[in-house]
């Protein structure tokens, strides 16, 4: 196709001739009032956005906002670059929602980011401090009082013995004046302070006892709503030897792995988040109660994926060509009664499902007399997951292929049958393949939804049942419940690991639709 | 032809197709309202559950209805709008990435979404902070993660339905002086009703039902939709006793979907068609 053909550009790069006979463009009201709409808009986008951000500090954030509101603001004002104005509104959600977000993604997929590997290396030290702090010896126990400075809560504490008190914060201790100690050692009132009463301080018991207050010899923090105690950390961060010394140890960091380790080879509990490279990727692939699980529930995916479009399409097709006949009645009332399962909401369909198969009240055992625990067997439960994305997908294939059925030409196939084909035989040859070459993009696409449909197993099977031996893979996982139980599931988070893994579920998905795409014919025709 | 058997197999399969939402109704006027004493066909009828719904205190039913009707209207006409521009630009003009542009749209929507939830909760936590009116807990916040996934398959179906409208409009219309947004608002967006509603539809029946999103984004009772709200509902021990009010609110979450569609419906068949032969 022409790259310039009239329509598509703008009439301002018109012939010298013909600009001298008219004006290049007249300045109607309708440009007027939409450059202005422009510009008040991106006006009140900046006004709400940008204080937030310079309070924060975010410069970053604020220059980001300011270039973008720039480049839309130059965009609209100008006349050229008229695709971009139509494309725009669209990508900059697509940026920030879905392409950001993947990518983010996937630069994990090269760490090890996940529970025990969640901050920088800093982060670690301090919770390993913090965690391993013990009383220390002859310390003295503290009276404590909460209070609120300002919003903020504050320890006030008096030295049993030298009766004195002191302010104690997250930053540390600071000497506090004025203030009036009762007989029990509690603070009554200091000037500057809201003093908390007993029960006031009963409902913030979590912040109190999450308030630790260092000193020069380790912290202070609460034993109780009344007491406080000065506690020294066992294990104790010396940066020359980029170790941690104490109980155990000493712990040497192994920037590798992102834990500090010990001679015996033993690690401490937190670690940070460090580059592994394709380690990720090498484990999916390499580590044997991995890659032998990927491969049977990657087997699995590809049929439940393929059975749910076949089996959607076929029986759609099938009621649609049922229907698809001149003297056929009541048509409308059967078409209203197969799309209604598309009406009702999926999720709330798929639980209700989920309990059609229970076996002890389920619906399915108590029509036919049966006692089959329908999820609780590998076999079963793989068949009625199958069964119930039937019911929730054919009325759409139904749909498209009715419309579709509508676009062929009844000559085709009375030809056919005046050149003495059967019916069998003028479906298959004409009808069929007519239909495939329409609803091809279609199926694919039904595929690749299918291949990651994570409600359809999330919802009703969980990815059960799970065989004894291995709690993490059930019999009707998909990649994706498997990689979102990795993800997020009870024995740990590994965001990383699982990252790597859909980026695996990705690339299979991506190719298998490309190599399906190439296939069809139509696709030339698409990018016509 | 043997116009029986057409009857019986289209019957069979209304009978497949129809009998999981005779099971609902039955549970939603089952007096008793628990899932073992439901049968496939009614044995009593009572409102109770219904009742129950909008007189619960722990489930604020109507607020979810509102909600999730809300967000389901907005980000389908936003989406869209968006969707339509993008597919106009797509159809009509020639330009550099064009090409790229198409097939980028495609593979993104085949990255695993999900399982960029924890770098979205990374963001939206930030946002939270600094704009609190479109954090967590809130429709806003809910409605532009939404728009995120606006221009996808359904900018391929529209895109598939402009290239089915002659080119010749156009042309006729940029004689007469009309620029390129009278063309798109004037000429083109009253011949593609079909496909706008068929894309209506699946982007209201999409967010009306989706689930991940909106329960790790909505944690507040007050700002949760249907989906998220009424998974709570039978979760853990509650799964028998609420089945009823449970069913009664599938009927309910249906109604406006039923509505759209039979609004829709005479657009339907022939906007899939269009969009499926050529996109």
């Amino acid at each position: 196709m022409a790259p310039d053909v009239p329509g598509t550009a703008e009439p301002a790069p018109r012939p010298r001739r013909e600009s001298s006979s008219r004006p290049r463009r007249n300045l109607t009201t309708a440009f007027v009032v939409s450059r202005i709409a422009v510009l008040a808009v991106a006006a009140a986008i900046l006004l709400y956005a940008v204080p937030p951000l310079a309070a924060a500090g975010s410069w970053f954030g604020l220059w980001v906002l300011g270039a973008a509101t720039a480049v839309i603001g130059y965009l609209y004002l100008t006349r050229r670059f008229i695709p971009a104005k139509y494309l725009v509104p669209g990508t900059l959600f697509l940026i920030a929602f879905q392409i950001f977000p993947v990518l983010y993604t996937m630069t994990t997929a090269f760490t090890n980011f996940g529970d025990g590997h969640r901050g920088d290396k800093q982060a670690a030290v301090v919770a390993i401090e913090t965690g391993s702090v013990r009383q220390a010896p002859g310390s003295p126990e503290y009276a404590l009082t909460a209070a609120l400075r300002g919003g903020e809560l504050v320890f006030l504490l008096v030295d049993p013995d030298t009766k004195q008190a002191r302010l104690g914060t997250a930053e540390g201790l600071e000497p506090l004046a004025g203030a009036q100690v009762g007989i029990t050692g509690k603070v009554l009132s200091a000037p500057g302070l809201t003093v908390l009463k007993a029960p006031e301080a009963a409902a913030r018991a979590k912040d109190i006892s999450a308030l630790s207050v260092p000193t020069p010899d380790g912290a202070i923090k609460a034993n109780g709503l009344s007491r406080a105690v000065e506690g020294k950390a066992a294990l104790v961060y010396e940066p020359a030897c980029d170790c941690v010394r104490g109980e155990g140890g000493p712990w040497t960091a192994d920037e590798g792995q992102g834990y500090f380790v010990n001679a015996a080879g033993e690690h401490l509990a937190q670690g940070w988040q460090v580059n592994v490279g394709f380690d990720n990727f090498a484990r999916v692939l390499t580590n044997p109660t991995i890659s032998g699980y990927f491969a049977g529930v990657f087997g699995w995916n590809v049929v439940f994926a393929l059975a749910s479009v076949a089996g959607t399409f076929a029986l759609g097709m099938s009621v649609a060509l049922a229907l698809h006949h001149p003297r056929m009645r009541g048509t409308k009332i059967y078409r209203i009664a197969i799309v209604l399962p598309y009406a009702m909401p999926a999720f709330a369909m798929l639980l209700i499902w989920r309990d059609m198969f229970n076996r002890d009240f389920g619906l399915i055992n108590q029509l036919f007399g049966l006692n089959v625990d329908w999820l609780g067997e590998p076999l079963t439960a793989r068949f009625a997951v199958i069964l119930v994305n039937l019911w929730l997908g054919f009325p759409y294939m139904f749909l498209v292929a009715t419309g579709a059925l509508q676009a062929i030409p009844r000559e085709l196939t009375e030809a056919a049958s005046i050149d003495g084909a059967t019916p069998w035989k003028g479906f298959r040859k004409v009808t069929l393949p007519l239909l495939l070459v329409a609803l091809t993009p279609l199926l694919i696409s039904s595929f690749a939804f299918n291949f990651n449909n994570f409600n359809a197993i999330a919802l009703t099977t969980d990815g059960g049942p799970f065989p004894a031996e291995n709690p993490q893979v059930g019999a009707t996982d998909l990649l994706i419940t498997y990689t979102f139980r990795l993800a997020f599931g009870a024995g740990g988070a590994q965001f990383g690991f699982a990252a790597a893994v859909s980026v695996f579920i990705f690339a299979i998905v991506a190719v298998i639709s490309a190599t399906a795409f190439r296939r069809t014919r139509k696709q030339e025709e698409v990018y016509a | 032809m043997k116009l029986v058997l057409r009857h019986v197999f289209v019957l069979a399969v209304c009978a497949f197709a129809l009998f999981p939402i005779l099971f609902v109704v039955s549970a939603a006027i089952n007096p008793i309202g628990t899932l073992s004493s439901t049968d496939l066909l009614p044995n009593g009828f009572g409102l109770g559950n219904f009742a129950d719904l909008f007189g619960s205190d722990i489930y604020p039913f109507g607020r979810w209805f509102f909600n999730s009707v809300f967000i389901a209207l907005v980000a389908s006409f936003a989406s869209l709008l968006l969707s339509m521009f993008a597919a106009y630009a797509f159809s009509r003009m020639r330009f550099a990435g064009r090409r790229a542009g198409l097939l980028a749209l495609l593979l993104i929507q085949m990255f695993p979404q999900f399982l960029a939830i924890v770098t979205i909760f990374m963001i939206f936590t930030r946002v939270t902070e600094l704009y609190p009116a479109f954090g967590f807990d809130t429709v806003w916040g809910l409605l532009l993660l939404y728009l995120g996934g606006a221009l996808g398959v359904n900018t391929w179906l529209m895109k598939g339905f402009l290239d089915t409208v002659p080119k010749e409009l156009d042309e006729a219309a940029t004689m007469d002086g009309a620029t390129h947004a009278q063309i798109f608002w004037r000429v083109i967006m009253p011949l593609v009703t079909p496909i706008l509603a068929v894309t209506a539809l699946l982007a209201f029946i999409g967010t009306m039902s989706e689930f991940l999103m909106a329960s790790v984004f909505l944690r507040d009772p007050e700002s949760k939709t249907l989906a998220v709200g009424m998974f709570g509902m039978i979760a853990g021990d509650n799964r028998n006793a609420n089945f009823g009010m449970f069913a009664a609110g599938t009927l309910l979450t249906a109604i406006p979907t039923v509505g759209v569609f039979l609004w829709l419906q005479k657009y339907i068949v022939s906007g899939l068609t269009a969009g499926a032969v050529k996109g």
